[in-house]
């Protein structure tokens, strides 16, 4: 069976290749999908617009989903995949620079699984992306997605 | 007149309108009877003196040939003066030779000791005349008359029956028209009293009292009036000024709270757009460091460290500055605060991160203050995380934790570590200021700031005092100072 894929929402290309050595460095294994905005992440997860012809239905493993994105930010994305029934269970962790209390709280209220702020230092971005990885990819259990 | 006080100005007025016709109206009965009496009695000594002159003049031949029948035929014609109740006449040795007496009247007259021949005068009696019986110039006798005054007395129960009447009628008549004149004067003045005790119990400036006349009472209405206009007209201005003072605090609120967003964009705009490119930085160079390692010599390596270096330093200085920023936005919450129990916590943290164990702490027991906990405990991180630093280097390193005095409200921490130099306490707040190189003591320079701002944000005072090589100690308020 072919692994799930993540989905990594983030608009900027330096994060975006760092995070992927990072996921790569602590031997993640998953293909990783990346979105540069909050659209183009809701167009693969709804299998709309440029992800129209997405193959599978499966949802990612888990959503790695920025705050700061253009179009739609983070918790907007967050909030239409509550919303629906299709993306409502999937993990979505908040990877983001900000510690905002309030950024942490509406995301948290709206259903957010984890809140990761991502380190400066790239030997700690690589722990938190290890951990997170070893954590969405094998130990945690997703319900079944619904029928 | 003391019960007058009490009374109403309605009374007040009855009672002396009344009082004042009545005495007036005694006053002029008491005169007209005193006149009345007086010319009565004048007009009764004249007729029954006229009376006796006649009586006299008849009197004497009887009196001379001693015929007291005729004597006493003549004193009976006084009959017809209703007012003579008894006459005699007496020869000049006072003997009575011939008597008249009215029915009823008991005693006999006699002339009393020492009366002159002529005289008139009243007595308890009535009036008595004496006139001389006289024949041929010589005094042969007396006639004594005796004339009472019961008609006088009749006459003066009549007038103060009339009195009585006029008075009861006066009476009722003042009575009548003190009503109608109390209307005109303590009509205004109770509606005067009702309006002012509208005014002082309601606290309404917008009643006024109903205008009077032209008199002093009118005068008062209408000073009243004015009173009440003009505190009316101080409180509408009051009432506008406190409006546009609301209106103002409003805007200036507003304000506040625009630049406070904007500060929280501009915040978080450094927590998430000022990291980014720090990360990218810090990341490529480990990537390099990694996977061009065989292209590297010593010295790029060394390069890519300090790079590195850099932006960790960068990276703690956004952190500290976001912090300082979050502590200026923080709400502040005032309760009792255990500084004890924090510093103790402080020190067993501190404790921890000191792997020699050589730290010494002392915290005073029993130190409170009404301050927000959060803060307090950042404060006391901050002051302590330095004391803790900066006497790292000592053999004994040693923080204290006290009360000035131990007592008041002036707190302290105080080490043994590398002091300042007193000619720069005043840099010591400023953010980013720092008196130490990197390489003495690491830090960035925001600590202090954090102290102080927090101790403004209670209204409290802090300042510090130090000695190369000896150590600092850093005192605080945290309350605004009476």
């Amino acid at each position: 069976m072919r692994a799930k894929d993540i989905l990594l929402v983030e608009d900027n290309s330096d994060d975006i290749e760092l995070t992927v050595m990072a996921l790569k460095e602590a031997k993640i294994t998953n293909p990783v999908v990346v979105a540069r905005n909050g659209v183009e992440a809701l167009d693969y997860l709804f299998r709309t617009g440029t992800h129209a012809g997405r193959a599978s239905a499966d949802q990612p493993v888990v959503v790695l989903l920025d705050i700061k994105l253009p179009l739609l930010n983070g918790i907007d994305v967050l909030q239409r995949m509550r919303e629906d029934e299709r993306t409502r269970r999937t993990p979505v962790v908040m990877l983001t620079s900000s510690t905002e209390q309030a950024d942490i709280v509406r995301t948290y209220d709206l259903g957010a699984n984890s809140y990761v702020r991502k380190p400066v230092e790239f030997e700690n971005f690589v722990v938190a992306a290890r951990q997170l990885g070893l954590y969405w990819t094998v130990l945690n259990e997703s319900p079944e997605p619904p029928a | 007149m003391s019960f007058l006080g009490s009374l109403t100005i309605g009374r007040k007025l009855t009672s002396i309108s009344v009082l004042s016709s009545v005495t007036a109206l005694l006053s002029a009965s008491a005169a007209f009877l005193a006149y009345d009496v007086h010319t009565f009695r004048q007009s009764l000594t004249r007729r029954i003196a006229t009376e006796a002159e006649i009586i006299g003049f008849n009197s004497a031949s009887p009196i001379l040939f001693k015929d007291a029948e005729a004597a006493t035929a003549i004193l009976n014609g006084l009959t017809a003066e209703p007012s003579v109740r008894a006459a005699a006449i007496l020869d000049l040795g006072g003997t009575r030779f011939a008597s008249y007496s009215r029915e009823g009247a008991a005693t006999p007259l006699a002339a009393p000791a020492g009366l002159p021949l002529t005289s008139q005068q009243f007595g308890p009696q009535g009036l008595l005349v004496s006139v001389p019986i006289q024949f041929e110039g010589r005094a042969v006798g007396r006639l004594l008359i005796n004339a009472e005054s019961r008609e006088l007395r009749e006459r003066q129960w009549r007038y103060a029956g009339i009195v009585a009447i006029v008075l009861a009628c006066s009476f009722v008549l003042a009575l009548a028209i003190s009503r109608v004149v109390e209307k005109t004067i303590s009509g205004p003045v109770l509606d005067l009293a009702a309006t002012a005790r509208r005014v002082s119990d309601g606290k309404d400036y917008t009643v006024r009292a109903r205008p009077a006349g032209g008199d002093e009472i009118g005068a008062l209405v209408s000073t009243f009036n004015a009173m009440l206009e003009r505190i009316e007209g101080q409180n509408s201005d009051l009432e506008q000024a406190r409006t546009e003072l609301e209106k103002r605090v409003e805007a200036r609120t507003r304000e506040l709270a625009a630049s406070n967003k904007e500060l929280e964009a501009f915040s978080y705009s450094v927590s998430h757009d000022l990291r980014a490119p720090l990360r990218a930085i810090d990341g490529f160079s480990k990537a390099l460091l990694d996977h061009c390692d065989a292209s590297l010599d010593e010295k790029g390596r060394h390069y890519l460290q300090r790079v590195r270096a850099g932006t960790k330093r960068m990276g703690d200085l956004i952190d500290d500055m976001l912090g300082l920023a979050k502590i200026s936005r923080k709400e502040l919450t005032r309760q009792r605060v255990d500084l004890s129990a924090i510093a103790e916590r402080v020190a067993a943290e501190l404790a921890g991160r000191d792997s020699g164990h050589r730290l010494r702490v002392v915290v005073e027991a029993g130190l409170t203050a009404t301050a927000d906990s959060g803060l307090v405990e950042v404060l006391l991180e901050n002051l302590m995380g330095n004391a803790w630093k900066f006497s790292s280097r000592k053999d004994d390193p040693t923080v204290q934790v006290g009360r000035v005095n131990g007592k008041g409200r002036v707190f302290y921490v105080r080490d043994n570590g590398a002091g300042f130099d007193m000619a720069y306490a005043d840099k010591l707040f400023g953010a980013f200021q720092r008196l130490h190189s990197d390489a003495e003591f690491e830090g960035t320079g925001i600590g202090l700031a954090t102290v102080q701002r927090i101790v403004n944000r209670h209204g409290g005072r802090v300042w510090a005092e130090g000695e190369p090589g000896k150590g600092a100690a850093f005192y605080f308020t945290l309350e605004g100072e009476a």
